[in-house]
């Protein structure tokens, strides 16, 4: 009980915890679909402070680590062009293509620009009339929706110089290829809040029935991560398989209407490439039809780019919750944070870097404290 | 990247037929765009992320998660200097000096 006191409420969480534990009569694993709530499980130690009946498999939820190599590689590609200004989110700077990244683009001369939203991007397009922007456009339905809003308002302002490189992907196909693949050991899904915030719950009674697997929508605070916790456990204890909002002050049923039907009008599903898994039938969008003036893979020709995945990352069995991230040889040896060879170690949302950053702090004897960190 | 963090909503304006409001997340302000929350009013808190308004929340609730997000530093990483970032990557020094 060791991080209790971190807590915001240590009383509570000890009854959420007592509750968890009083209700669990057998061993049950439970993926986190979001790279968020990892984060704040490995930080709190959440995993370590569960009966050990529980088990939690980290989920694909990181946007960053999921975007294929083949699209990094044409990012890089089209950043090192000279008429354009390439912007982006910061946490993408220091994802490796096959052989730099965007940190490096720009130390080599591109223009490279990192914005807090894409409307930035945009409005840096409307003051470089003579320039062409790109913006990438990556991430789950939180981002989604932003970014369909950006290339409908480029539209409607007629801003011709600007684009998007999109690599969206929706979370529900990556719950229907993890429950379908043999090896899978998943019995319940955390969903990710913030994507349920967008997205409404319409699509997860298919998923819950379908695989006989309760969801339960939860949030990224400890307790909230605790209390879709212990709901989930209730579930599989009474053999039930619902979907079940526990992140009611974030989450309404029917998501943001408004940001659904931009997702609809500027997007159309199609098949997706996820980083270390391969490709998910239906698992992302592209822009549909009437923006593919604004399609930055149309207006630059930037296919067929040969790439080359690391030998020694095992990201995508971490991604797929099939190894922990310390199961991988390279884990905190030749791949760190300061040198990575994954996606899954660069970004903080990703299961690596958490297990990196805080599994030293574990209070059980661990593999990993025979590990040397930095 | 993927975070939502909670603010609140200072002050509305329509730009270029947009409806925009400058928001407070715990000291930090920004320009954020109400198309998808488009009742928002001044003085309420929402879920804001890459720069959109995609939820109303309580004020409770929103002031916890700021807090949470300040004390994992989630909220550096999301507003601080992302090229800073980058850089601290290639200077082991700084990075150890860190830890
Ligand atoms: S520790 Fe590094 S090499 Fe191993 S799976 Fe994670 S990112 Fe890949």
């Amino acid at each position: 009980m060791k991080y209790l006191e971190e807590f915001q409420n240590p009383e509570l969480a000890r009854r959420l915890l007592d509750d968890i534990r009083a209700t669990v009569t057998r061993p049950w694993a439970l993926m986190e679909v979001c790279g968020g709530q990892t984060h704040s499980i490995i930080r709190h130690g959440i995993d370590q402070l569960l009966p050990e009946e529980v088990e939690l498999i980290h989920g694909p939820g990181c946007p960053v680590c999921v975007t294929p190599l083949a699209v990094i590689d044409q990012a890089l590609e089209i950043a090192s062009r000279p008429e354009v200004i390439f912007c982006s989110f910061g946490d993408m700077l220091r994802v490796p293509g096959t052989d730099r990244d965007l940190f490096r683009v720009r130390g080599e001369g591109g223009d490279v620009r990192v914005v807090y939203s894409p409307l930035d991007a945009l409005k840096i397009a409307q003051q470089n009339p003579d320039r062409e922007v790109v913006f990438f456009g990556i991430g789950f339905e939180t981002t989604a929706p932003p970014n369909a809003m950006t290339v409908h308002q480029a539209r409607r302002l007629g801003i011709r110089n600007f684009s998007m490189l999109v690599s969206h992907v929706r979370v529900p196909p990556a719950i229907e290829a993890i429950m379908t693949s043999p090896s899978c050991r998943v019995q319940a899904f955390l969903a990710a809040g913030h994507v349920c915030s967008v997205m409404g719950l319409d699509e997860y009674p298919a998923l819950a029935d379908r695989f006989g697997v309760p969801i339960v929508v939860t949030g990224f605070e400890p307790l909230d991560i605790l209390e879709g916790i212990r709901r989930a456990v209730r579930q599989l204890e009474r053999g039930e398989h619902t979907v079940d909002n526990a992140y009611p002050r974030a989450v309404r049923a029917a998501g943001n209407p408004a940001a659904r039907a931009m997702l609809a009008d500027v997007f159309e599903v199609a098949d997706r490439a996820w980083r270390g898994i391969g490709t998910i039938p239906a698992s992302g969008w592209r822009l549909s039809d009437r923006y593919r003036d604004h399609d930055a893979e149309h207006r630059f020709s930037v296919e067929g780019i040969a790439t080359r995945e690391p030998a020694a990352c095992r990201s995508g069995e971490v991604l797929q919750g099939l190894i922990k991230p310390h199961e991988c040889e390279a884990f905190g040896t030749t791949c760190t944070p300061r040198t990575p060879l994954g996606a899954t170690m660069v970004s903080t949302e990703g299961a690596c870097a958490a297990y990196y950053l805080y599994r030293r702090l574990g209070n059980a004897p661990t593999p990993l404290e025979a590990t040397p960190v930095v | 990247m993927c975070l939502a963090v909670p603010g609140k909503v200072m002050e509305i304006e329509e730009r270029d037929g947009t409806r925009m409001a400058t928001v407070d997340f715990g000291g930090v302000v920004k320009e954020v765009c109400l198309e998808y929350l488009p009742d928002l009013a001044v003085g309420e808190y929402a879920i804001v992320h890459v720069g959109f308004a995609l939820q109303r929340l309580d004020e409770e609730s929103a002031r916890r998660t700021l807090a949470l997000f300040e004390e994992l530093g989630l909220l550096q990483e999301e507003f601080g200097d992302p090229w800073e970032a980058a850089a601290d990557q290639d200077r082991p020094q700084a990075q150890e000096a860190r830890q």
